[in-house]
């Protein structure tokens, strides 16, 4: 402990974030998807479900850029259009999992008793079920419409999420700082509010990362049984189950959206990584060789 | 004789995430001859436990040896590659760290580990190594030897757990032993055992070794010569006598006047004074243990009531009682004079105001995401309603109070040092205006000079402001030096209470007179002399027992009425002058109760 400020050099914005060559890839590429998600529809040659070709799972080049699917649609057209809808119901779902899972958390590691004891037991009977079974089952009882999809999804990450906040509220909830509130006469909302979640802040900014790349493969993973986004929308997952056919036809169409969930996924992931690096600081790794 | 181990200017940086490498060792030099004990002693961020550390070529990540020469047996370490170092440690040079708890497996058995470093260094097979450390045990006078290998670490003490890792650093016959603050986490009681046990096994081996630590009364036992550090650089280095006895450098004698307390008057209590704070025969546990038992205690308005124990005595669950974080079992706590309500949740607002709690981890206890102004404004508002200017003109007013300018409003508690963030813990408990404070440790993790300005800080504020202070401590000193009344606690019982004067003369109850004579004095020699008598032998024979039967320190007692003590609750006898001892021996034997007739 030491009363004298150790001066930071911080030429830039950047500089501050003290960004790592793979953090910089990782981060333009997701940008990259961001930006094509905002303006993907204006950039793209044909319409979302527009047929342009009479020939069905067209090679690289020939039809269109990325080539046909197997109604002859444009390979690149559908993927600006599907990144949106991808990242966007990632997004969504992946907030909707972090609103429910952190507050019950939260609130049952400072309750605890019955509170705790009933959320925790439904939790784990949710989390009992293998998570695909458990969406299928939804789904296939109320039907496939957006909505059901999000908010299954939602309900199904939001087990997970439970789980780490409330470990995360649990060890917050027995420092001193929060005991010295409790001693004050706090309130929960007070100590769940005040005192847990800003602590809890970098941790959860990391899960969320993590969540949200859960929910692109599992929505994916949805969309391939045909329980997702329906024709004739566009979504990545979607078009790897569209064209599988094609795989045996030696068509690229259903690689392709395959490869950039991989890259969406991959570099977020990267990003996380980074992000919790940097919270413990890099120098963890420097003397490893002693 | 020859050096067997030397530092030449040394240089060691460190730097924070992302940040500049700044120098925190600066060209510090010396030397160990075979057989001698040299102790690097100093302040916390003074560097003592990097250069302890840098004597294996070691630097904690984030930091780096930059420059400097390192020298045991004749070579450099830092010449050598990673590889040849890892050869090198354990070997020639042992480590033995402050935290033995921390330090051992869990999962794995004691002997397993102890016997770990000879055979990954190929020096002895399993059977070889295990008599080595059965050798060893017996000369740390462990006890059952034979068997206590096969324990797991849960299943002994933290003295026995320290000596059994001692045995650890010496399983490979080291040139060099490294102790950074091994009896720091210890009780007085239990320190005794363990400093003793290093001294002997040091002397018989002739073992070079390098002991680091704070505390200056256990240098004077162990070190033959002392290195003082302030700020990564030496600032005295002398012969343990020179240096106790004729400090040479003004920082020396600042530290040395911190541990000597200075004598103060005599607080005369007025003739009836109003009990602020009273907790009732209280009685209480976790699960099926019972931690405090039939426990009473009065703080009189405008006094200090210490009360003393060792670790697990129930002293901190006693705080949280009457502070409402803790549910009782029986037993009922006043506060200003009406009974209140067991749990935090069902007391009102003005009840929660009169009695605040400061907690023993400044850097814990304060929100690491609040700024000073918000830590102490909160208190202010939610008692008091004050918002907006009145707010900040009302937190300024207690910073000044608390000695801190009032600057810091805008500050994180991180860019705070230890002792200005116990300063602010100090000042939130004072922005209710309580008319009690309880204390838990507050100046056990600041450094001896620190703690004395916190210390001098309370007893500026009770003469001030005539609040009552409820003060835990397991540091005799400090009480000794700062409270009216005193309580002695063990096992979760009373045995002695009353005025403090009365409670540090005779006559004693058998155990405070164990704990008084354990607290480590600033001569040489102490240690042997205190070793040997009937109270520690008895002392180091048994561990605490939270048993419901007899007297709970029957089992480590020199006095034991057998057949009464270990069956039979002592009856609490009230002596002359209000002081109380729970003790089955008459007044008149009872410990110095002769000496003093």
């Amino acid at each position: 402990m030491s009363d004298v400020d150790i001066p930071v050099p911080r030429a830039s914005v950047f500089a501050g974030l003290r960004l790592t060559k793979t953090a910089i890839v990782a981060g333009a590429v997701l940008l990259l998807w961001v930006f094509l998600a905002i303006l993907g529809p204006t950039l793209a040659p044909h319409g979302e479900a527009e047929i342009i070709s009479t020939k069905t799972f067209a090679p690289i080049g020939e039809g269109g850029w990325l080539g046909t699917d197997k109604l002859g649609r444009d390979v690149f057209s559908r993927l600006l259009y599907g990144v949106r809808t991808t990242l966007l119901l990632a997004l969504i779902t992946t907030v909707i999992a972090f609103a429910a899972g952190v507050t019950l958390g939260f609130a049952a590691a400072i309750l605890r008793g019955w509170f705790d004891i009933i959320i925790s037991r439904i939790v784990e009977a949710f989390m009992a079920f293998p998570s695909t079974l458990l969406a299928l089952v939804v789904i296939g009882a109320l039907g496939t419409s957006i909505t059901v999809l999000v908010l299954t999804v939602g309900l199904v990450l939001s087990t997970g999420v439970f789980r780490v906040s409330r470990a995360l509220g649990m060890d917050i909830g027995v420092m001193d700082f929060v005991e010295a509130a409790r001693a004050r006469g706090e309130g929960a909302w007070w100590i769940l509010s005040r005192e847990v979640l800003p602590n809890a802040m970098a941790p959860l900014i990391a899960e969320f990362g993590l969540r949200f790349t859960f929910s692109i493969l599992f929505l994916s993973g949805l969309s391939f049984l045909g329980l997702g986004v329906q024709e004739p929308d566009a979504d990545w997952g979607l078009m790897v189950q569209e064209n599988i056919g094609g795989l045996f036809l030696g068509s690229s169409a259903a690689l392709i959206p395959a490869a950039c969930i991989a890259s969406l996924t991959i570099c977020m992931n990267l990003l996380v990584d980074w992000f919790q690096q940097r919270q413990q600081g890099e120098t963890v790794l420097e003397k490893i060789d002693q | 004789m020859t050096d067997i181990f030397s530092i030449t200017d040394l240089q060691v940086q460190g730097r924070p995430p992302g940040g500049q490498y700044v120098p925190i060792v600066n060209g510090v030099s010396f030397s160990v001859k075979k057989g001698e004990v040299v102790a690097l002693i100093g302040e916390s961020g003074s560097g003592k436990s990097t250069i302890s550390l840098a004597a294996m070529g070691f630097a904690r990540p984030g930091c780096r040896i930059s420059g400097g020469k390192v020298v045991l047996n004749g070579r450099d370490i830092m010449a050598l590659a990673p590889q040849e170092r890892h050869v090198l440690r354990g070997r020639e040079v042992a480590y033995v760290a402050q935290s033995a708890a921390a330090s051992f497996n869990p999962a794995i058995r004691i002997g397993k580990q102890v016997i770990e470093a000879p055979l990954w260094h190929g020096t002895a097979d399993a059977m070889t190594a295990g008599n080595t450390a059965l050798d060893l045990y017996r000369k740390l006078d462990l006890p059952d030897p034979e068997n206590i290998g096969a324990r797991f670490p849960h299943q002994v003490s933290g003295g026995q757990l320290q000596r059994l890792m001692a045995a650890m650093a010496m399983s490979c016959g080291p040139d060099l032993l490294i102790l950074d603050e091994p009896t720091t986490a210890l009780d007085v009681t239990t320190q005794i055992e363990v400093l003793k046990a290093f001294k002997d096994i040091i002397r018989e081996q002739g073992t070079a070794a390098i002991y680091v630590t704070h505390d200056l009364s256990v240098v004077a036992q162990m070190a033959d010569r002392i290195l003082v550090l302030k700020d990564g650089a030496v600032v005295e280095m002398g012969d343990t006598d020179q240096i106790i006895h004729a400090p040479q450098h003004a920082y020396t004698k600042t530290l040395m006047d911190a541990v000597t307390p200075a004598e103060r008057p005599e607080h005369l209590p007025a003739a009836n004074p109003e009990i602020i704070l009273s907790a009732r025969n209280i009685t209480a546990g976790y699960g099926a243990v019972t931690i405090l038992r039939d426990v009473s205690v009065d703080v009189p308005k405008g006094t200090v009531v210490g009360v003393i124990g060792e670790s697990g005595c129930g002293k901190s669950t006693l705080a949280r009682i009457i502070a409402g974080l803790t549910p009782t079992r029986e037993g009922e706590t006043c506060i200003a004079g009406k009974s209140v309500a067991p749990a935090v949740g069902d007391r009102d607002k003005a009840t929660l105001r009169d009695c605040q709690i400061v907690f023993q981890m400044a850097d814990t206890a304060l929100n690491p995401r609040m700024r000073i102004r918000d830590l102490l404004g909160r208190p202010l508002q939610f008692y008091h309603g004050l918002t907006g200017k009145a707010q900040a003109a009302r937190v300024a007013e207690l910073l000044t109070l608390v000695d801190l300018p009032p600057e810091f409003a805008s500050r994180f508690p991180g860019e705070l040092s230890g002792g200005q963030k116990q300063r602010v813990n100090l000042a939130r408990a004072l922005a209710a205006d309580p008319k009690v404070i309880l204390c838990d440790e507050v100046t056990s993790a600041l450094d001896t000079v620190v703690a004395a300005g916190v210390i001098a800080l309370l007893n500026d504020l009770k003469d001030r402001l005539g609040i009552s202070f409820m003060f835990i401590s397991h540091d005799l000193s400090t009480v000794s030096s700062f409270a009216d009344d005193v309580v002695v606690l063990y096992a979760g019982r009373v045995v002695e209470k009353g005025p403090a004067k009365a409670v540090f003369q005779p006559p004693w109850h058998p155990y405070t007179k164990l704990l008084l004579a354990s607290v480590p004095e600033m001569r040489q020699g102490w240690l042997e002399g205190v070793a040997e008598t009937a109270e520690a032998q008895a002392a180091g024979a048994g561990g605490v027992d939270l048993g419901a039967k007899g007297c709970p320190f029957a089992n480590r007692c020199a006095h034991l009425i057998k057949g009464t003590c270990d069956t039979t609750v002592p009856p609490m006898r009230v002596l002359e002058n209000r002081l109380a001892i729970a003790c089955h021996l008459q007044p008149d034997t009872l410990p110095g109760a002769r000496d003093r007739s």
